[in-house]
Formats: structure tokens, C-alpha cells, sequence
């Protein structure tokens, strides 16, 4: 690790005046940043802890009946809070990594890192949330722009992310054996103008909607409505733990499987 | 009745009272008076001509102490070879210089290129990357065939080719073997590999050099499975100490599962700069680091050919197979794929004829070396694998075919130069069956298949050679050192005893069992034994713990010097009772005259033998402390049979395990809660390697499975419950205590029976081209086996 220096401050408003700063990086729950740093590999002036940020905690339902979460809320909080509320939410930020990296990594971390892998973008994307920032309110259509790559500006901070809730919802992730993250992870949410499908892990651009599959359940919402589809292999990601054929042949089987458990 | 105390007891580790409590005392928790740290710069390409190395930048920063390159090092030897391996033709193996920091080339990513010792850690690291290495890339050597090709790139330009050896063993039998084939009824051919490994044992390496000026003496402190054979290396062919001015230490060590037996270059390093700097100076390997500079285990590549008679009886065995070497030769490497794998071709089956090839090759990679198992392990998979596919080609039942083949006379010799003292493999066969209710397996499969689940079952022998081993037969062998163990015993004055083995336990729970052995032979309480280790300071000459050798070799001079306290205890006894000698007996810590009443109890005589007030002086000398060396008469064979069924998804190919059993024979048994736990580790380890591990390079030598996330270790969620019995046992003919050794059992019997279930999963399911898949069993493997 390089040296820095260390901010917590108590507002978005003093956050967003710390990350102003040159060479100023934000740290949800360190889960992702913190390795990156004792490798070496992340280096700023300033760190500036969100976890102090009262505002930016907890979870509760607005006006429009949408689930709002505070961008420095933890994976353990979500799977607790929404248990009821949205249970395929809370489901799959039940199963991200282990109790340590659920009581300390955050919905926002996840969402600004934006990892092929992770889980929450397919939850964002097939529940079709907002992404609130200090600044603005993105669309998850809008917001995921390939690996790694998303449509926050520097220094722009998640405050909030808020999520319909459909009437029926699922993840499926088929873990990659080592490191348990999504070798494959579909969520499937049906609202009642239909169906949306995201996909984690599999795609070389990172999340993304399988829009065969979402017509096709949003006419016959069962598991057999996926299984004359198929997915091209050529944009899938081909790796140590599985080839593009696999995850493509993956995806089709986990949608079905979500379909299938959606509640 | 199981015993509460002594040799079969399930006695509670003592050990582990410090271990999980946070007061054990491992290699990292010493810290000396003014050390300074050490930070390696390593290759990042795996292949290359070292042009220059720049340290000026570097030399200047903060809290450096001095910047060590390979010209430091020109004096100096380089880390030797332990064994070496005479090849087909009579001819020496090809053995590379292998400097301490690499000289004229890199050739491994993790090749230490220059080593900054600084003030602290965080400085070390700095200046490191201060340093300005200009290295002319080579294509990298990677894979093993390609790497034998006329015209490769040479890993060493001294040496004529990447071969080290070609191996053939027994090379006089290899006319007979063909014609063997030629005759043959049927022939069952199998390529495989055997994947390459990585150790990971929880206490990454660590070393600690000191130089004290006084007296001009230097200390190591270090990761190490065996002080004393560092000492003997290091001291005579890197360093140039006598050993009477070099102490090795290793203290409470955590696994090492082979890894930690092999002098490494940073062990050599830390010692050396130590005196050239005139301070402690410390390094500690990153989990990162431990990836690319830990030897590595397995790597094979290998062809076998099974020829069997019309009646099924196996006539031969052919096998030729590619060992990996890596960049240089870790300090056991050359005799993992010969003498510990070759000398196992038979199993425990009776082939009268058998030839193996081995070639061992030099690439750009981590060196291999001995990984729990060692050969074995390789071994019994070909072997287990192949008896497998011919029963299914001769559509005769697996268990069958072995049980038809079984050895049932001892001592038996193989046609690959060993001889099996006893066994019993219809025994634990059939304990095995009795644990495992074959005949419930096809209402089992119908279960699963109405979950839509593939069920298997796969079954397995083993048989290993443990207690290396005798050290007249290793010289014949090429190795460069004897496997004997010593051991003292020092009674004190009131009675309690130490007991200084050169054996080391790094997660074996010695300091229990080998407890209870002394104190069972004298009969007093275990607590009275204290079990020292891991000192060159304080224990006599051994070679170490590794190949499940301790108890059936260390623990054997234990048990002579204790006899010889014995004999010598009942001489003052029979003078404090004046009686004859003859006539002492020795039970329960109480000497008794046989045929009276009369006994003088253990403490009495341990107290007359340090004060002499009423002692036969002139007779014998006071004290009792007595050192026993133990050469063994030959290796101890155990064996069993292991049984595993699982549950394949056909959707995505996920092999789950449902059950697990072992039953082995390893002989006595001195504590059998040590020996399931050492079971249950070597199944982790096994199944790990069947399902999960794997080494991955890409072909221009950067390690892919460089970390946890991709390097899949196995989780207490991968694996089931298992069933594990060693009551099937026949006690070692040749050791004084019966015992052949469990530690490396589990990691080299179960690999064939998760794999022999899971294409027994996928031939009931209707893919019957699916005869073999490569180890790691992933998901991915299985499901593209599955499609065709
Ligand atoms: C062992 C392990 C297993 C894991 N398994 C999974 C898994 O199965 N599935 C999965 O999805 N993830 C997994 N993760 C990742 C985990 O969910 C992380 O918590 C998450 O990816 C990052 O969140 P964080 O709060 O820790 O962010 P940090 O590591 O603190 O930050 C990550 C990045 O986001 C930025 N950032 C943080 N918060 C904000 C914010 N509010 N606004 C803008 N930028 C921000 C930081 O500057 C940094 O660039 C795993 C991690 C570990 C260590």
C-alpha cells in the first residue's frame, strides 16, 4: 500500500468537496479497493471513507412504492431490510461473497466498480433502477457502459439507488468455483408492462439484457418459453473457469431456473 | 475398549492449546534487535537475458541498508540438488546452476532478480520498484512436449536440451513388457494428465538470518519441514558454514504439505546478507508471492497402457509420462516422478511386468517438487484410472477386476524393485463394501434421477511407500543424503523426560503421539513426556518430516532410546533392590523384583541416577540419557480402498459429492483421532485436486491462477462427511512399532474415485464416449465432455 490521506466526512455535501480534490478516490466498503491497494495496484492523495454519511445509509420505500437504499448501505443490511419487500433483491445480496464481505462492502462500491462479475448490476439493470448521485439520477439502461465502466463522472458519488418492485423476481448465479463470484448470474423481474432479463458474468461488455428472452416471457412467462432460444457465444467472456459456449449455454439454463423461482 | 491413555488412545492434542488460543510461536513472531527487512524484485516475465540490472536510483532512497544483485552472488554456490537420477542410458540427469538471485537470465515469473534490504518493509518494497531491470524477452518454454522439440528455446543454454533425464525403469524389462503387449488378449490405453498444484499451506514462507560477530556463528529462522537437512544444505553447498556455527530453527510451523522440506533461495539469502550487513534481516513472502516462488506439486503428463490376458489377469503395465521440472531443480524434484512413482506401477495388484518412462523436462515455470504424496499420488491415479476403463471395455465389474488381481501373498515383490512386507487388500475391500451398501446404489441413482441429478459411484485402491526409507537402497537411488531419524531421550531427576526428535511436526501433532508412545513403553502419564523439536541447537541429526515417514522412522529411534533408558533404568534398579538384573520387571512406572513384593517406583531410580549417593558407579555411569539412530530395513506399504458417489448436474456439469469413504490399513495405530484428522485432510487435499485446483500458465509463462480467485481451494462446502475406518489393518512387519504412516493416504487414494464416479455417472446417463476428463473435474470440463 501507498501512503495517503484519510477523510470520513458526515455529509455528501463535505464528500463531494473531499473527492473534489486531485487525485481523491472514494471507499464504500474497501472490499474491492482495499486489495487493489495493498497490491499496489490503486494509488491516491486522499481516501475519503463514505461511511460516516448518515444520509447515505439504510433502506425504505418512497411515494412511487420504490425501494430506495442508501449508497453506502452493506450487503447484509440489504439482504436483511428487503427480505420481504423485493425477496429476489435480497436474495442475491444474501449470497454475495461471505458475512464479512456482505457486513462491509456496499451496494454503491458494487455498483460504481461495475465488475463483470458482480451481482448487483444484473439486479439494477433487470429491475430497471435509478442510479442517484450527488449530481443526478441515472437510468441502469444508461448507466452501465461495458467492464468496469459506468456513466459516473469523476468524483461523482452513488447517494442512493432505487428499485421498482416487480411482481415477480429471481437470481440465479452459478458460481466461478474460486472466487464465487458470477461465472453466470441472470435476474429475471416481471412487472406487469413485462419482463425484464439481465445477465452478469457471462458478457464481455459486462451486464447486459437478453432481450430475446425478455419477449419471450413477457407473452408466456414460464421456463419452457426460454428453452428454444439460444445465446450467440460470440460476446461472451472466455476464461480458466469457462468458455464462451459455456456461459452462453449457462445463461439460457440460469433463466430458466429464475423463471422458475421467481416469487 | 478404546484406551484413555498411551499407544491407541485418542489422546486431545496438546499441541493445539497453544495453536488456538493464538499462543503458537511461528517463523514470523521473531523479531530480532535491529533487523532490517528484505523485498525481492522478481521477474514478471517468465523468460528472458538479463541485460542490466540499475540499483542506483534505488540504492538512494529512503532507509536502504544495501541492494543485493547475482553478482553478489558469485561466490557463492547456488541451491543444490538432493537426488539425483541416473537416466536410460547410464548417463547423470542434466542438474542447472541454480543461484540464490538470478545471474545472465530470468527464467520463471518469480525469479528473484535483486533483493533491497531496508529499514523497513514498506522502504524495501519502494526502493524495489526503484530499481531499473532491462531484460531482453526469450520466447517462453511452457509446454513439455514442445519444450523436447528440436530447435526450442533452451530454459539453460549450458545444458544440451530442456531434458534433465529419460527415464526408464525397469529398463532391462522393457524387451519382455512389449512383448507382453504383443500377446496381450486386450490392451486398455489411457492418456491423462496429472494437474499441477499448488501448495498453500496457511503459514506462507518466512526466513530470518542472523550473524552474531562474537562469536562469529549465524541462526536461521525459517519455514522449514526439516531444520536439519537446511542446515546440511545450506551450511556445505551454498554458504560454507560448518554446521557446528550454524543454527536452523523452525518453529511452530504452519503446513507445509511438502512445500516447506526444500531449501529455497531466500533461506540462503537472509543467512547470507545477515552477516554481510552485520544485522537481522527478515523476509516474509506475501500470499502473492507464495504462488510463484513455493514449489509446486504434480504436473504429468502420461501415457498408460494396460495389457491384460483372456482370462483379465493384468500381464503388463507401459506407461510414458512428461514430468514437469519447472525453471530449476527444487531440492526432491528429480525423485518425485522416478523413485516415488515408478517403484508404485504395481499397486496392489500382481503384474508380472512392468515399464516405466519418465521424461522430466525443464520450462519457464515455478520449479515442482514434492507435494503430499509425491509420486504416489500420480501412480495411483494412471493405475486406478486405467482399471477402471478396461473393466468397462471388458464389461467385467471394476471391484472385480482389482479383487481378481489383488496381491494376497506377503512379503511380495514387485517387478519395480520394492517389496510389500504385508498387506491385506481383500480386507479393506471388503470393510470398504461393508461401509458403503453398494446394493442400495441403484435405488440411490433413481432418487437423483428424479431430481434430474446423474448419480456414480466410483471405487479405488492405493497402495503408497512410506518410512523413507533405507539409506543404503536411496544412495543405490541417487539420493545424496540418508533417510534415517534419531532421537534423544533425557530422563530428568524427578522423573519427567524429554524426548529430542530431528523429525518436525507442522500440523501432525507429533508432540501427542510420539507422548504417548514413550510413556506407554515405560507406563506413566503422557504429561510426564515432553516432545522437542524443530531446533538443530537442540535436537540430534534427522532428516525431517516428510512422505508420512515420522512415527514409522523418528518415531523408531524413539522407541530404541527409550528401550535403552530401560535397560539401563532396570540396571539401577536391581542395584537399589539388590537384586539381579534378569529378574526386573518394569510395569505401570514400578520396577518390581519378578516372584516378590518387593518394586522401587520410576522417580525413585530416575532420583538415584542424578544423585548418585547409592548408585553402581563402577558399573555404570550416572545420568540417564540415551540417543538412538534408526536406519529403517525397508519402506512401509500402507494401503486401502476408497468409494465415492456423486451427483452430476446435466445442465451445467456440477459434480457434487455426496459420499465418501476410506478404508485403509495403517497397520498400528498410536492416536486414531490424529490419524482420521490426517485423513480428513489428505480427502480435502484429494478431492481438491480431483475437482477444484489447478496451476494454469499461459503460453508465455504468466500464471493465470495467480490468486484465490482463481486458484479454486476446496471449502468445508465442497466437501461431504466422510466415512473413514482404519480397522482393517496389518501391522508393519519391520518397525518396532507396527506402523506404516497415514499423512499423504487421503490426497493419493481419492482422486481416482471421484473421477472413476463421475464417468460412471456420465456412461449410466448415456455418453459413453465419455471415458476419461482431465482433472480439475470443473463444471465447464464436465459439461463439454458431456456435449459431442
Ligand atoms: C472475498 C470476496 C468475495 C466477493 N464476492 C462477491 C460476489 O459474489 N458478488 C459480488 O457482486 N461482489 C462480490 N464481492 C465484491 C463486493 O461485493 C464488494 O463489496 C463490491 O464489489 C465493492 O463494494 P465496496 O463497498 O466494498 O467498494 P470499495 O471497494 O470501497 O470501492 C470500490 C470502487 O467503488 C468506488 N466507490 C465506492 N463507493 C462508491 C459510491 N457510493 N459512489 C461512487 N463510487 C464509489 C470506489 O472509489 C472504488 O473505485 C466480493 C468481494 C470479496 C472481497
Amino acid at each position: 500500500m501507498y501512503n495517503f490521506e484519510f477523510s470520513k466526512p458526515s455529509t455528501i455535501a463535505d464528500a463531494v468537496t473531499a473527492l473534489g480534490q486531485e487525485e481523491a478516490q472514494a471507499l464504500g466498503g474497501g472490499q474491492t479497493l482495499l486489495p487493489t491497494m495493498k497490491q499496489r495496484l490503486a494509488q491516491m492523495s486522499t481516501l475519503v471513507s463514505l461511511n460516516g454519511i448518515a444520509e447515505m445509509k439504510g433502506v425504505c420505500t418512497n411515494d412511487a412504492g420504490e425501494i430506495c437504499i442508501g449508497g453506502a448501505t452493506t450487503h447484509a443490511t440489504v439482504a436483511k431490510e428487503t427480505a420481504d419487500s423485493y425477496p429476489g433483491l435480497a436474495g442475491l445480496a444474501s449470497r454475495i461473497g461471505d458475512p464479512a464481505v456482505r457486513n462491509r462492502g456496499t451496494i454503491g462500491g458494487s455498483l460504481a466498480n461495475n465488475d463483470p462479475s458482480a451481482c448487483y448490476p444484473a439486479a439494477a439493470l433487470g429491475s430497471g433502477a435509478t442510479i442517484v448521485t450527488n449530481a443526478r439520477e441515472i437510468a441502469a439502461d444508461e448507466y452501465f457502459q461495458g467492464m468496469f465502466a459506468t456513466a459516473l463522472d469523476d468524483g461523482e458519488i452513488i447517494t442512493e439507488v432505487r428499485f421498482p418492485v416487480p411482481e415477480a423476481s429471481n437470481y440465479q448465479k452459478f458460481v466461478q468455483p474460486a472466487s464465487r463470484f458470477a461465472l453466470v448470474g441472470v435476474f429475471v423481474a416481471k412487472f406487469a408492462d413485462g419482463v425484464r432479463v439481465a445477465v452478469t458474468g457471462a458478457g464481455s461488455d459486462g451486464v447486459f439484457r437478453w432481450t430475446e428472452a425478455e419477449e419471450a416471457l413477457s407473452s408466456d412467462f414460464s421456463k419452457g418459453a426460454v428453452e428454444g432460444l439460444s445465446v450467440p457465444s460470440q460476446d461472451m467472456i472466455s476464461d480458466l473457469h469457462g468458455s464462451a459456449e459455456y456461459r452462453a449455454h449457462l445463461v439460457k439454463v440460469m433463466t430458466g431456473r429464475a423463471v422458475a423461482a421467481a416469487s | 475398549m478404546p484406551k484413555d491413555s498411551g499407544i491407541g488412545a485418542s489422546s486431545k492434542r496438546r499441541e493445539d492449546v497453544r495453536f488456538l488460543t493464538g499462543q503458537g510461536r511461528y517463523t514470523d513472531d521473531i523479531n530480532l534487535h535491529g533487523q532490517a527487512y528484505v523485498h525481492f524484485l522478481r521477474s514478471d516475465v517468465a523468460h528472458g537475458v538479463l541485460k542490466n540490472v540499475d540499483t542506483s536510483e534505488a540504492a538512494a532512497m529512503p532507509g536502504v541498508v544495501r541492494i543485493f544483485t547475482g553478482a553478489d552472488f558469485e561466490g557463492v554456490g547456488g541451491v543444490p540438488c538432493g537426488w539425483q537420477v541416473t537416466d536410460r542410458h547410464g548417463q547423470p540427469m542434466q542438474e542447472p546452476a541454480h543461484p540464490i538471485l538470478a545471474q545472465g537470465k530470468v527464467r520463471y515469473v518469480g525469479d528473484a532478480i535483486a533483493a533491497v534490504v531496508a529499514e523497513t518493509p514498506q522502504q524495501a518494497r519502494d526502493a524495489a520498484e526503484a530499481i531499473v531491470v532491462d531484460i531482453d524477452e526469450l520466447p517462453a518454454v511452457i509446454d513439455m512436449k514442445a519444450a523436447l522439440a528440436d530447435g526450442a528455446t533452451k530454459v539453460h543454454d549450458d545444458l544440451t536440451s530442456n531434458l534433465c533425464y529419460d527415464w526408464g525403469f525397469v529398463e532391462e524389462n522393457k524387451g519382455a513388457v512389449d512383448e507382453a503387449f504383443a500377446n496381450a488378449a486386450h490392451v486398455t490405453t489411457l492418456e491423462l494428465v496429472n494437474n499441477r498444484l499448488s501448495p498453500n499451506p496457511m503459514e506462507p514462507r518466512v526466513a530470518v538470518g542472523d550473524y552474531a560477530t562474537g562469536t562469529d556463528e549465524s541462526t536461521l529462522y525459517t519455514t522449514s519441514q526439516n531444520p536439519h537437512v537446511i542446515r546440511l544444505l545450506m551450511g556445505a553447498f551454498v554458504l560454507g558454514i560448518p554446521e557446528h556455527k550454524l543454527r536452523v530453527v523452525a518453529p511452530d510451523v504452519g503446513g507445509g504439505f511438502g512445500s516447506k522440506i526444500f531449501h529455497y533461495v531466500e533461506e540462503a539469502f537472509v543467512t547470507f546478507a545477515a552477516k554481510q550487513c552485520r544485522r537481522p534481516v527478515k523476509w516474509t513472502s506475501s500470499r502473492s508471492e507464495a504462488f510463484i516462488t513455493d514449489a509446486h506439486g504434480r504436473d504429468h503428463v502420461t501415457k498408460i497402457e494396460l495389457a491384460l490376458d483372456a482370462d483379465n489377469n493384468f500381464a503388463a503395465i507401459r506407461t510414458e509420462t512428461y514430468a514437469n521440472m519447472g525453471a530449476y531443480l527444487s531440492t526432491f524434484a528429480p525423485s518425485v516422478p522416478t523413485w516415488l512413482h515408478g517403484t508404485l506401477m504395481a499397486g496392489n495388484y500382481k503384474t508380472p511386468l512392468i515399464y516405466v518412462n519418465v521424461k522430466a523436462v525443464f520450462t519457464n515455470t515455478v520449479p515442482v517438487d514434492a507435494y503430499r504424496g509425491a509420486g504416489r499420488p500420480e501412480a495411483t491415479f494412471q493405475l486406478e484410472r486405467v482399471i477402471d476403463k478396461a473393466a468397462r471395455e471388458l464389461g467385467v465389474d471394476p471391484i472385480e477386476l482389482r479383487r481378481q488381481n489383488f496381491v494376497k501373498e506377503f512379503p511380495y515383490a514387485t517387478p519395480v524393485a520394492v517389496e510389500y512386507d504385508t498387506g491385506d487388500y481383500e480386507g479393506t475391500m471388503t470393510k470398504l463394501l461393508d461401509m458403503i451398501d453398494r446394493d442400495g446404489f441403484e435405488a440411490r441413482r433413481a432418487k437423483s434421477a428424479e431430481n434430474g441429478k446423474l448419480r456414480g459411484l466410483g471405487v479405488n485402491c492405493y497402495i503408497e511407500a512410506c518410512g523413507i526409507a533405507p539409506s543404503a537402497l536411496v544412495g543405490q537411488l541417487g539420493a545424496r543424503a540418508g533417510l534415517y531419524e534419531s532421537a534423544t531421550v533425557r530422563v530428568n531427576a524427578t522423573g519427567g523426560l524429554v524426548v529430542m526428535t530431528g523429525s518436525h511436526s507442522h500440523g501432525q501433532g507429533h508432540e501427542t503421539s510420539f507422548a504417548q508412545v514413550v510413556a506407554d513403553m515405560i507406563g506413566l502419564d503422557e504429561n510426564m513426556v515432553e516432545i522437542v523439536h524443530g531446533d538443530t541447537a537442540n535436537t540430534p541429526m534427522g532428516m525431517g518430516t516428510y512422505g508420512s515417514r515420522s512415527l514409522a522412522v523418528g518415531g523408531s529411534a524413539m522407541v530404541r532410546a527409550t528401550e535403552k533408558i530401560i535397560a539401563k533404568a532396570k540396571k539401577i534398579a536391581a542395584h537399589l533392590m539388590e537384586a539381579s538384573e534378569g529378574d526386573i520387571e518394569l510395569k505401570d512406572g514400578q520396577f518390581s523384583v519378578a516372584g516378590t513384593d518387593k518394586s522401587v517406583a520410576w522417580g525413585d531410580v530416575t532420583l538415584a541416577a542424578y544423585v548418585p549417593h547409592n548408585y553402581p558407579l563402577d558399573e555404570i555411569e550416572p545420568g540417564l540419557e540415551e540417543t538412538a539412530f534408526y536406519d529403517p530395513n525397508n519402506f512401509t506399504y500402507p494401503a486401502g480402498a476408497y468409494a465415492c458417489e456423486v451427483e452430476v448436474d446435466p445442465d451445467t456439469g456440477k459434480v457434487t459429492i455426496c459420499s465418501f469413504a476410506a478404508a485403509d490399513d495403517f497397520g498400528n495405530v498410536v492416536n486414531p483421532m490424529i490419524v482420521e484428522g490426517q485423513v480428513h485432510g489428505g480427502l480435502a487435499q484429494g478431492i481438491g485436486q480431483a475437482l477444484l485446483e489447478n496451476v494454469s500458465y499461459d503460453e508465455n509463462g504468466q500464471l493465470l491462477s495467480a490468486s484465490y480467485m482463481d486458484y479454486c481451494m476446496p471449502r468445508a462446502d465442497d466437501l461431504p462427511f466422510y466415512k473413514v475406518d482404519h480397522s482393517s489393518a496389518t501391522p508393519c512387519t519391520h518397525n518396532p512399532l507396527g506402523v506404516k504412516g497415514c499423512g499423504e493416504a487421503g490426497a493419493i487414494g481419492s482422486p481416482p474415485s471421484v473421477v472413476n464416479a463421475v464417468v460412471d455417472a456420465l456412461q449410466r446417463a448415456g455418453h459413453t464416449h465419455v471415458t476419461h476428463i482431465d482433472m480439475p473435474l470443473t463444471p465447464s470440463r464436465v459439461w463439454a465432455a458431456m456435449q459431442n
